[in-house]
């Protein structure tokens, strides 16, 4: 009776804590998520559902500018990043280490190590100085702030498949008197697809999230979704602010379930 | 080694090289090289409206302690600024600490599902990582206010009869730091504890250890490089952190982000800025070098 109910990896309130933990980490996200369907004006009194807010939102000229500007960096600097990281991972992976990998592999993760408020005001002064200097002003410092620290996000999946894959298929191809250039357009490039797709959907969802870094180096008038959101949050609150934060995270949620999908191992 | 191989060999390394020089060069213009041009900066003299003029100068590094009386010129340690270092801090370490006591049990509980089940727990707590962290500190803006959840409830269950103040000011930041980086404690527990052997228990059991002590002698030790990686993943973060604070802490409680913004901002004092910057970027890599330094002995030295 004493046996059957004691097991050796169970620990007094270990569970109930974790139960506790995923409650408190989804409670505020649903909370925030239910008031967007607030029928009342404030963010603090429930009047009943309703869908004005996600409506309002969408007719909310700014919030149309900011997502689609959004959406232009995001889409841009996940296709940059991405590139540069898959040639990165191929010329870092599978071969014998060689003088100076290490370095590359600093640079590639540098931007994990150093806190975004240190980039951001450094990127503030360079670009500060470019733009001084050749008056060229435009959305490109924003993407190419960010291609620059989604490089670390596309890089990782990338090689984590290159690294699982089948050196042998490639050695046949070439066996078969396949060009190098054969080989990697017919052989090694669709194998390698699940983990460019992945590393491509983190940066993207990275870039969107970005608030710090865009912050310091946008200009007058280069609101994403983010930095609009946070200079709203000073502002009394509406549940539109919910209605756009629900919308954000139902596009986060799609991409992440899609990445969870084409990572997971096959049994 | 022959000619032959050694020209192979060579060409591997110039391709490796060839094939990383695009991230390389896009890396060292937006992330690594605009930091040395800061380190230049933090030693300039500051523009009258921002910016800076191009004379050396110490007094960015000296005014990150130190402060110049307007009426004498005298130097005087900064009491303002150490408020803002110790804040920093305390709340980073507390942060820490918090999320290793709730997110242990969490990363072992995790741990311990059958295999079916895992992939599913482990993908609930990384949802919330890649979630949009202005969205996250927004949602913990709606619990904690006035009229949020956490006061409905106390109030209905009568274990207050007003509201509580929770919002605008450390409280509020901690818990909003807690929750946002609490995933990052989490993921390194798990991979530690997913990687221990389950018998090294039952040995333990088996010797009349009780379960605080095998929890304290057995697997707090085996686990402990996940420990060390999940601390400094969550503190460096918040070491740096800048919306947190900026959305909880209602402007006046700055931590060290938000002094090193309001000196690109009102302060007009970019050396100050970047001489701030710099010493976070510093304290940032002594943590992460101890981490490696630690790791890689922990790594070369089998356990038992």
């Amino acid at each position: 009776m004493v046996r059957a109910s004691f097991s050796v990896a169970r620990l007094p309130g270990f569970a109930s804590t974790a139960i506790l933990v995923f409650v408190a980490l989804y409670l505020p996200i649903f909370t925030l998520v239910a008031y967007s369907f607030n029928a009342s004006q404030s963010v603090a009194v429930w009047g009943g559902f309703s869908l004005d807010w996600y409506a309002k939102a969408w007719a909310n000229q700014q919030v149309k500018e900011a997502t689609v500007r959004s959406l232009v960096i995001a889409v841009s600097a996940a296709g940059i990043a991405t590139t540069v990281a898959t040639m990165a991972a191929l010329g870092t992976t599978r071969r014998r280490a060689f003088k100076g990998q290490t370095f590359i592999y600093v640079m590639i993760n540098q931007p994990l190590m150093v806190p975004e408020i240190v980039t951001a005001v450094a990127l503030l002064i360079l670009f500060g100085i470019i733009k001084q200097a050749t008056g060229i002003q435009g959305l490109g410092y924003v993407i190419l702030a960010h291609s620059a620290f989604c490089i670390p996000f596309a890089y990782l999946p990338i090689r984590a498949r290159l690294e699982g894959m089948d050196l042998t298929l490639e050695t046949a191809a070439a066996d078969l008197y396949a060009t190098p250039w054969q080989t990697f357009r017919r052989v090694t490039l669709p194998l390698l697809a699940p983990g460019i797709v992945a590393g491509a959907m983190l940066a993207f969802v990275i870039s969107l999230d970005d608030v710090v870094i865009t912050e310091f180096v946008k200009s007058g008038g280069q609101d994403t979704l983010p930095t609009y959101m946070l200079g709203q949050l000073r502002r009394q609150l509406t549940p539109e602010m919910n209605a756009i934060s629900a919308m954000l995270l139902a596009l986060t949620l799609v991409l992440l379930t899609a990445f969870f999908l084409l990572t997971r191992k096959k049994d | 080694m022959s000619l032959a191989e050694d020209r192979v060999i060579r060409a591997s390394a110039r391709n490796g090289w060839l094939l990383s020089t695009p991230a390389l060069v896009l890396l060292f213009v937006a992330a690594a090289g605009p930091l040395l041009i800061m380190l230049v900066y933090s030693f300039l003299t500051p523009g009258q409206y921002g910016n800076v003029v191009g004379e050396f100068s110490w007094d960015g590094w000296v005014g990150i302690l130190w402060s110049q009386d307007i009426f004498s010129g005298e130097w005087v340690l900064a009491d303002a600024h150490m408020t803002i270092f110790w804040r920093s801090l305390s709340l980073s370490m507390m942060t820490t600490l918090f999320t290793f006591v709730v997110g242990f049990p969490t990363a072992w509980f995790i741990a311990t599902r059958p295999a079916s089940q895992r992939a599913m727990w482990l993908f609930l707590i990384t949802i919330p990582f890649w979630t949009n962290l202005l969205i996250r500190t927004y949602a913990i803006n709606e619990v904690l206010r006035k009229e949020g959840l956490v006061n409905m409830i106390l109030l209905k269950l009568g274990v207050i009869d007003v509201p509580l103040e929770m919002l605008y000011g450390p409280f509020a930041i901690f818990v909003g730091m807690t929750y946002v980086y609490l995933p990052l404690m989490v993921l390194p527990l798990f991979a530690a504890i997913d990687r221990f052997d389950m018998n090294l228990l039952e040995a333990g059991y088996d010797l009349y250890a009780s379960r605080m002590q095998v929890l304290r002698r057995v697997i707090l030790p085996i686990v402990k490089p996940g420990i060390i990686a999940g601390s400094i993943l969550v503190f460096v973060p918040s070491l740096g952190a800048y919306v947190t604070p900026r959305v909880l802490g209602g402007g006046k409680q700055m931590m060290i982000g938000n002094f090193i913004d309001l000196q690109f901002g009102q302060g007009r004092n970019w050396p100050l800025g970047a001489a701030l910057s710099m010493a976070l970027l510093v304290i940032v890599m002594v943590a992460l070098l101890v981490y490696v330094r630690y790791a890689s002995r922990d790594g070369s030295k089998s356990h038992g």
